[in-house]
């Protein structure tokens, strides 16, 4: 007889349990989904706490509209695979809207997404919005909560957070608040590499070492898109790049890697020497609290 | 670097302590020396300890938090950070040590398996260390590890060691701290200098036991699953009728986490509050088939009868003696900056179970700082009591001391929803 279980299971078990509390308390929630690693994490997670019965909820992503066309047809496929349904909230809506005004065009849209995701939370209702954020991620996350609390703004107060002891999660709201979950918020990095190898999940393509044309800015490696040409007297590479989270295009960099297998990257994670987010979201090296202030905004 | 192990098990644990006694620099040090830090946190530590003038690298700097506490210079929160090793994965709950956070506390010592008590080896045992020592009890933690820091700042000296670790343990006793199934174990370190935390350095010759993270890898977490009785709280119900596969029209499973104890196919069960018996059929995570399942396995199961089971109900062996009840005594934890009223109704939060409650009498409140009882009409923000209570609705309970996750619940306010308060149960009235 088994008398424990691993780090990966005890993982996953947890993250199931959260998913199910929000399945029981929340009446209309939503799971948030990009085609990135974390929420296709959690897209597994869902399977295994909820088949062979249908999701409790529908899918969305907030598509900025600066995408890697890898990653939306994934997310379609994915999508269809599942036969579960998804809402797209869009940024260029929000803009149609006026609602959220660039400053020019060249402007990062990860910031705006806040806006659009808070109107799709009052368009459909939702109570409560399951992502894909991690402790390990970033240090305003460290204090986050598994069922974190937002007022009818959308605002993250951190110190009006609910106190979480056990394995009792409080999610009720009153119409208009919602909760954040975040099943994986105990998950690191390596934890979700590891997971995506054991599960044997597929994931976009350019998670893995592939050759694109880029260009070296202020150390970072700036991938050359319709959305982000290159300047005059950019010196233009061909480089073996992967990248190491995906988002907007403008914000998102990858990192120099020949690991082009899961166990390779798993390799490759466990002797790296900088930060997820530090290395490759050019968003949040602005300042030092600005995760802390984006999710202050509504941000998950 | 990270570790590429698949078959870590998880400890939890605890840092107790204030910012004096060095905690952030101690869970600086774990994750400094264990390399869980990355270069670009470390590059931005090395710029905030030069910009506030430091010689070398402040490692309190890797657990700093949040704007508002770096303007105010105060931590408001329980945090929770993460390394591993090849043989585990650690999660690591640093809640501050100050009176006024008492909640945070035992927040981080809900989940936690082990708590490192922090002392200052100039200082020896303070108050706080009473408080912290008291609070880990309370919430039933079975493994202390009472680390004697700054052992650099008094000269490594044995006597000063021995003289703190006996003083513990008479105060350890006389709070019933030390008792069958609690292991205490006390460590000279310098969180500072790297001694006895990961590294043995080489200051401390005369001490001859583990360094702090031989005690972690080392510890025998596993209880006796045989013994403890199953307790399978139900989430959620699977009832995939509208589904095109016709084959589950009548496919029932019933889902949940199981709390404690083995569970078996073919086991005969009952379901509490209704008392209607099955037998196990099947037991599955995801599309994976079991034999049996073990505690804090989150399960679909199905059963060989039809039978009514919702949200909240319990399933526990066909022989389990537990019943469901409606008051109990609890030793509870109050958090809300709005006072305890015992004329108001407040929602309790059982595993996945919710029943409005009443005080019907708060016996006495306990001060932390001398452990002594104390009358009191009514409850303030960090007050611990032993209050008993009214409810609505059945729960099956169980003695915190019996079962930690059937023992304890969270005290809901009615009107604004948030979290007001925790509770460990005593006894069953």
């Amino acid at each position: 007889m088994r008398d424990k279980i691993s780090h990966l299971d005890w993982l996953e078990s947890e993250a199931i349990h959260i998913m199910r509390e929000v399945a029981g308390q929340c009446s209309n929630p939503v799971l948030l989904f990009s085609g990135g690693k974390d929420s296709l994490c959690l897209l597994r997670i869902a399977e295994k706490a909820f088949r062979p019965g249908r999701f409790p909820f529908p899918l969305m992503h907030i598509d900025t509209g600066h995408n890697y066309p890898e990653v939306i047809s994934f997310r379609d496929t994915k999508t269809k695979e599942l036969e579960e349904r998804l809402i797209v909230a869009s940024l260029e809506d929000s803009m149609g809207r006026g609602t959220i005004v660039l400053k020019n065009v060249e402007e990062p849209r990860n910031k705006y997404q806040s806006v659009t995701l808070l109107e799709a939370i009052e368009e459909h209702e939702f109570d409560c919005c399951i992502g894909g954020a991690r402790r390990d991620e970033e240090k305003a996350r460290a204090k986050e909560r598994v069922m974190s609390f937002r007022d009818e703004f959308g605002q993250w107060d951190p110190k009006n957070q609910r106190p979480e002891l056990w394995n009792l999660y409080n999610a009720k709201v009153h119409k208009g608040e919602n909760i954040r979950a975040f099943p994986i918020s105990n998950w690191t990095e390596m934890d979700v590499w590891q997971y995506i190898e054991r599960e044997k999940l597929d994931l976009p393509s350019i998670y893995f070492a592939h050759n694109r044309d880029v260009v070296r800015r202020n150390g970072a490696i700036i991938p050359i898109t319709d959305v982000t040409p290159a300047k005059p007297g950019d010196k233009i590479e061909n480089l073996t790049v992967r990248f190491r989270t995906v988002g907007d295009i403008t914000c998102t960099a990858p990192v120099l890697s020949e690991a082009d297998t899961v166990e390779k990257i798993i390799l490759e994670t466990a002797s790296t020497v900088i930060t997820e987010r530090g290395e490759t979201r050019l968003d949040d090296q602005v300042s030092d609290a600005s995760m802390e202030q984006r999710k202050k905004e509504g941000y998950f | 670097m990270n570790d590429t192990n698949m078959d870590n098990t998880v400890l939890r644990f605890m840092t107790c302590g204030s910012v004096d006694d060095g905690k952030s620099t101690l869970i600086g040090r774990l994750l400094f020396d264990t390399k869980t830090i990355l270069t670009d946190t470390l590059s931005h530590i090395e710029k905030t300890s030069k910009k506030r003038g430091m010689s070398s690298l402040d490692l309190s700097l890797i657990t700093d938090g949040l704007q508002a506490e770096r303007e105010q210079g105060i931590t408001i929160d329980v945090a929770y950070r993460y390394f591993s090793t090849g043989t585990r994965k650690y999660i690591i709950a640093d809640a501050p040590g100050h009176e006024q956070y008492t909640r945070n506390m035992v927040t981080a010592a809900s989940t936690a398996q082990l708590a490192i008590i922090l002392i200052d080896g100039r200082k020896g045992m303070l108050t706080q260390t009473k408080r912290h020592s008291y609070l880990a009890k309370l919430l039933g933690i079975k493994h202390i590890i009472v680390a004697i820091n700054k052992m650099d700042l008094i000269e490594h000296e044995e006597v000063k060691f021995q003289s703190i670790c006996k003083e513990y343990e008479s105060f350890a006793s006389a709070i019933e701290l030390i008792q069958p199934g609690v292991d205490i174990k006390f460590i000279p370190m310098s969180a500072l200098n790297g001694d006895m935390i990961v590294d043995r350095g080489s200051s401390m010759k005369w001490y001859e036991g583990p360094t702090l993270l031989e005690i972690l890898e080392s510890l025998d977490t596993t209880e006796s699953i045989n013994r403890s009785s199953l307790r399978l709280p139900i989430q959620y119900i699977c009832r995939p009728r509208e589904s095109d596969n016709k084959g589950l029209h009548d496919f029932r499973a019933f889902m949940g986490r199981i709390e404690s104890g083995l569970l078996k196919i073919n086991d005969k069960i009952k379901v509490l509050p209704s008392n209607l018996e099955s037998t196990i059929k099947e037991i599955r995570i995801g599309d994976k088939l079991l034999e049996e399942a073990i505690k804090e396995e989150s399960v679909t199961v199905s059963l060989q009868d039809e039978i009514d089971i919702s949200r909240g109900d319990m399933i526990v062996h066909a022989d389990d003696k537990l019943t469901a009840i409606k008051s109990f005594t609890a030793t509870i934890c109050w958090f809300s900056e709005t006072d305890l009223s015992p004329n108001r109704t407040y929602l309790i939060l059982h595993t996945s179970r919710t029943s409005k409650a009443k005080i019907s009498n708060i016996h006495n409140k306990i001060n932390i700082n001398t452990i002594e009882k104390e009358q009191a009409s009514s409850l303030k923000t960090n007050d611990i009591a032993n209050v008993s209570f009214k409810l609505a609705q059945p729960l099956m309970i169980d003695r915190y001391i019996d079962h930690r996750s059937t023992g304890a619940f969270i005290i809901i306010d009615e009107s604004t929803y948030h979290t007001v308060g925790a509770g460990m149960i005593d006894s069953i009235d």
